[in-house]
This record gives C-alpha cells, sequence and structure tokens, in this order.
C-alpha cells in the first residue's frame, strides 16, 4: 500500500490536533507516514503512534526547527524521495502552507489549498468564496500536495508501533535561508487559536468601544473558546488582526460560532458560514447574521452576554 | 533599491462570487472589479520603503487587458511604473503556472525586494508569494506585519497568534505582508491624473520565453472536477430579550442540547 505522508504540526513534540486528524484521515488512502522536523521526537513519535503513523521520517539536530520554512521543505523532499507516496498532507496554516507550496513548485507537483475531504481515489473537496459554492478538484500532475483544514476530520487512535527513519539530513544553509531571530509572546490568554478553535466567540461593532471586548473574552473564557473579531471590529483598532473572521481575515469552521453585535455582513459570513453551529446575538431584528444562526438572541448585548457567561460558568460548574 | 510589488484584480468584495460552468474559472466578467484589498497594503508598504530608503516603486500584474484599471489604481497611489503580463494563454492558471509566471516577469525587471499582499480576496490560498520565492530560489518572508530593509538584509516581524518571530534574510526576498501592516493612503487626485502617465510595460508569454501550453488550463497542474452551490443555511429558533437578559438562559439551554456547556 502506498504511503501517505503527513508533515507533523508541533510545539516541541507537543502535537497540534491537525496532525492527528490528518493521520486519521490518512490511514484510509493509504499507509500513514509521519515527517517529523525539529525537537521533541521523542514524545512526538509515541503519540504519532497512537494516531497510527507506521513510520516517522525525522530531520533533527542542529539548524532543523519547524519554526522556518526550508526545513519542512528540505525535510518533506527527502521524505518523499524515499516513500514516493501517494499524497503529502500538511495543514492548512501559515507556515503549512508555505512549505507545502514550495515543496510542490520545487518538485512540478500539483497543490490543492484548504481541503476539507478527500475520498479514496484522493478526490478533494474544498469551500470556496467564503463558502458559497464546493468544489470537487484534483491535482493531475505528480503527487498531490494537500493542504488540510484543522478540524476537518475526527481523531480516533489505532495504536501502532511507529519505525522511526532518521533522514541523515545536514542542514546547509544556501542564500534563500530565513534567519529567526526573536520569538516575541505579546499576548497569553491560554485561549486556543482562532484557526483550529473548537468554539470562537467574535465580537463586533455592537460592543460600542474596544475595552467592551471583556464581555466577549469572558464569554469565551467560560466556553473554552478562541475570540474572533469582525472587520469592524478590527479596523477600528479595537482588536488584533490575527483575530479578524471574514473574507480579508481568518476563515473558520468551528462547531460553535458565537456572534456578538456582528450584523453579519456578507464577508463576514464569507469567513464563517460553514461553522457547524452558529447562534448570535444582536439589538437588530432584521441583522442579516440571524438568517445563518441556529438559534438567535434579538436583545441587548450588554445585558444579554454577561448572564450568559454567568449561566455558562454556573452549568460547567 | 527597486521594489516590485505584485497587485491582482479580483471581484468586489462584496459580490456574489460565482465560478463560470463552461471552463469551471472564477467569472470576473459579470461582477464589480476592484484591486485585492491586500495588495493596497503591499503598494503602501512599498512606497514607504521608497520613502525610507529611495529607489523606485514597480507595480507587477497578470492579468486580462481588462485588469489595466487595477494597474492604474495602484499607480495613482504613487508607484513609479508597472508590468502588464497578459496573454490570452494564461487563463485558467493555477497558483504554479501563476507563480512561475510572476516569476520569469520579477528576473526581467531584477528588483531587490518583491513585496505582495498575503492572499487574495478571490481564490484565498495564500500560496502564490511562496511559490514565486521558490521558484526565483530567493528567501519567502511570509506574513509581515513589519518590514525593515537594511541595507541587504530585509527583515520582518511575521504575524502568529500570539504575536510575532522576526524574521531575517538576504536580499533580494519576497515578503507577503498582512492587512494592517500600515495605513493605505487614498490616492490623490493629482495622483490619479499622473497615473495616466506614468509608463506600462507589455510582456506577453513570448517576451518572458514561456511555453504557452505550459501554463493556463493546459498546463494547470490540478482540475476542477465540479461544483455546486452550498444550500442555503436555514434560520433557526429566535428569542426575543424582554431587556432584562433573561433571553440568555434559553439560549443557554440550546447550548446545553447541543452539549457545548
Amino acid at each position: 500500500m502506498a504511503s501517505i505522508l503527513v508533515l507533523v504540526e508541533h510545539e516541541e513534540g507537543n502535537l497540534k490536533k491537525v496532525t492527528a486528524q490528518m493521520l486519521t484521515k490518512a490511514r484510509e488512502l493509504g499507509e500513514p507516514a509521519a515527517v517529523f522536523v525539529g525537537e521533541g521526537l521523542r514524545s512526538a513519535t509515541e503519540a504519532l503512534g497512537r494516531c497510527g503513523a507506521r513510520t516517522v521520517y525525522a530531520a533533527t539536530g542542529e539548524g532543523w526547527t519547524n519554526q522556518l520554512t526550508l526545513p519542512l521543505v528540505d525535510a518533506l523532499e527527502a521524505a518523499a524521495d524515499r516513500a514516493d507516496p501517494a499524497a503529502v498532507l500538511v495543514a492548512s496554516t501559515a507556515g503549512g502552507k508555505d512549505a507545502a507550496v514550495r515543496l510542490a513548485a520545487r518538485k512540478g507537483w500539483g497543490v490543492l489549498a484548504d481541503v476539507v475531504d478527500l475520498d479514496g481515489d484522493l478526490l478533494a473537496t474544498q469551500n470556496v468564496f467564503g463558502g458559497a459554492t464546493i468544489v470537487h478538484s484534483r491535482v493531475t500532475k505528480g503527487t498531490p500536495v494537500l493542504t488540510i483544514k484543522p478540524n476537518a476530520f475526527p481523531v480516533e487512535e489505532s495504536p501502532v508501533e511507529p519505525q522511526v527513519v532518521d533522514l541523515g539530513l545536514v542542514r546547509q544553509a544556501g542564500p534563500s535561508e530565513v534567519r529567526m531571530t526573536e520569538h516575541v509572546v505579546e499576548e497569553r490568554g491560554g485561549r486556543p487559536d482562532v484557526a483550529e478553535a473548537e468554539i470562537i466567540v467574535s465580537g463586533g461593532r455592537g460592543l460600542q468601544d474596544p475595552s467592551n471586548f471583556a464581555l466577549v473574552e469572558a464569554l469565551a473564557d467560560a466556553l473554552g473558546a478562541a475570540v474572533g473579531a469582525s472587520r469592524a471590529a478590527v479596523d477600528a483598532g479595537w482588536y488584533p488582526h490575527q483575530h479578524q473572521v471574514g473574507q480579508t481575515g481568518k476563515t473558520v469552521s468551528p462547531q460553535l460560532y458565537v456572534a456578538v453585535g456582528i450584523s453579519g455582513a456578507i464577508q463576514h459570513r464569507a469567513g464563517m458560514q460553514t461553522s457547524k453551529t452558529i447562534v448570535a446575538v444582536n439589538k437588530d431584528a432584521e441583522a442579516p447574521i440571524f438568517s445563518i444562526s441556529d438559534f438567535g438572541v434579538v436583545g441587548d448585548l450588554f445585558k444579554v452576554v454577561p448572564r450568559l457567561t454567568e449561566e455558562v460558568v454556573k452549568r460547567k460548574g | 533599491m527597486k521594489i516590485l510589488v505584485t497587485v491582482k484584480r479580483v471581484p468586489d468584495t462584496a459580490a456574489e462570487k460565482r465560478l463560470d460552468p463552461a471552463d469551471k474559472t472564477l467569472d470576473r466578467e459579470s461582477v464589480e472589479t476592484i484591486m485585492n484589498p491586500v495588495d493596497e497594503y503591499a503598494v503602501e508598504e512599498a512606497l514607504r520603503l521608497k520613502d525610507a530608503v529611495g529607489g523606485e516603486v514597480v507595480v507587477l500584474c497578470m492579468g486580462p487587458s481588462s485588469a489595466l484599471p487595477t494597474i492604474r489604481k495602484a499607480l495613482s497611489m504613487g508607484p513609479d511604473s508597472a508590468v502588464h503580463v497578459h496573454d490570452d494563454a494564461l487563463h485558467g492558471s493555477d497558483v504554479l503556472s501563476t507563480a512561475r509566471v510572476l516569476a520569469a516577469a520579477i528576473r526581467k525587471v531584477e528588483p531587490d525586494v518583491v513585496v505582495s499582499g498575503s492572499e487574495s480576496t478571490d481564490a484565498r490560498t495564500s500560496l502564490v508569494a511562496s511559490a514565486v520565492a521558490e521558484y526565483l530560489g530567493w528567501p519567502g518572508l511570509i506574513g509581515a506585519k513589519k518590514l525593515v530593509v537594511d541595507g541587504g538584509t530585509v527583515r520582518i516581524h511575521r504575524e502568529t497568534e500570539a504575536g510575532y518571530d522576526v524574521l531575517e534574510a538576504s536580499g533580494p526576498a519576497v515578503v507577503s505582508v498582512v492587512k494592517g501592516i500600515n495605513e493605505p493612503r487614498y490616492p490623490s487626485f493629482k495622483g490619479i491624473m499622473a497615473a495616466k502617465s506614468r509608463p506600462v510595460t507589455d510582456y506577453s508569454l513570448g517576451d518572458l520565453e514561456i511555453d504557452p501550453d505550459s501554463v493556463g488550463a493546459a498546463g494547470a497542474a490540478c482540475e476542477v472536477v465540479d461544483f455546486t452551490p452550498r444550500p442555503p443555511r436555514e434560520a433557526g429558533q429566535v428569542a426575543k430579550d424582554g431587556g432584562d437578559g433573561a433571553a440568555a438562559l434559553e439560549l443557554a439551554e440550546f447550548l446545553a442540547s447541543r452539549k457545548f456547556i
């Protein structure tokens, strides 16, 4: 059975959920093989085995970091040369996409972005135009390189004892090398990333003032959610751009999306309408967000949201 | 320093985008089109770079002749000249073909740095700038919320979920910038008038020595098999709050019924 290469997204060996999701899917398509770059190989290998990775191709040591793109591309290329895979799966994160497309360009292989489903013949499903259109496409040249949206696939464990294969690579800095001189953490609420979160609570213009994002953050924390923001809120400088959901921000598809004080203009819906469940709080009964909400509250968010937060905390005990 | 900035013509943000059933490519002719919104930040950043270190700004656009207003729009913000790559054979180009054509045009212009928007609002793949860097054999600095060129070193702050990474590379390099890196200027009346007389150089595939069969639909490495509109979501329950926030309890009940709490 042909192998399916999966680039491991991790933080010092702790797997990101999307890695387990990709490996679970890879088991349906062929024999899953992980490509690991960076530190933490030992703990990662155990977790990768639980998700069914039969082989772990590793590039570790001096210069091998998963924080930069070229080491990822070089490791993927070396692993692909060995494994001759039927497909390469990479997470649809900023870094993952950067690596995936460089691999595709280098090898002359076709690449598809933001895949949300794959059938046994590697026919890919993508949501385009903000989820308004569902497209089926396939790669017609070379080995398909597919970037996979986080939360597209469930995780099912299927433990195996992986064989670790050291790719034996020596990192040589070429003219296209990028160096990382600093890693700066500005905010740490312990909240999940917007792109990967299962629940997102987003705030918009209805909050009236940047300080009122505290209401959104409190509800998010009660639900264990990430915080999102509408374009209006970001453009007004109320919340940082990396939290923006919509056409000029992130496209998300969480299990639950809570829209607070967001009217739901088309450009916002384009970023969240594929969410599994949508609820909204808005004072305007005519707001378009209600037309796509599974549950809407027409009311004053300054009254409704604090009571909701209180109730969530109470029920979660 | 020679700064090249890429721009793309896309459907208006508020327009309903659709695929043309005949060739399964984006229908750009039946909708209002604009310059890709993120490209405004790229043009602004290129102009600021020129203000800081001197030199010239060249706009690069690949697209049919109907993309000319997008090029004029970019020029009206202040760049010195533009390069327009158009050729009927380019219709239906995928990410890799697009990047290969842009890379070939960039080689002819020989800039010290390339600035691109992080994504276009139509296809939204965020892949082209990285692929251009790979074809050129240049460093790719992707997702910048700050850009500084310091002698031969190109340095960015790469946006992350929790903050930023400082990345640097030796030029020439390809940089993609995110929305919010700056406050793009509005073209002045003088700028709009001046843009009309700025030189726009046309390149065909022949000028770039690219085989027409290797790009467009014929050269694509992937194909759209079929597409369907997403069935519309149905509006669900609505609770009207009486003014005391008590409808929150109904919402909580709903969330509990779906096992979120």
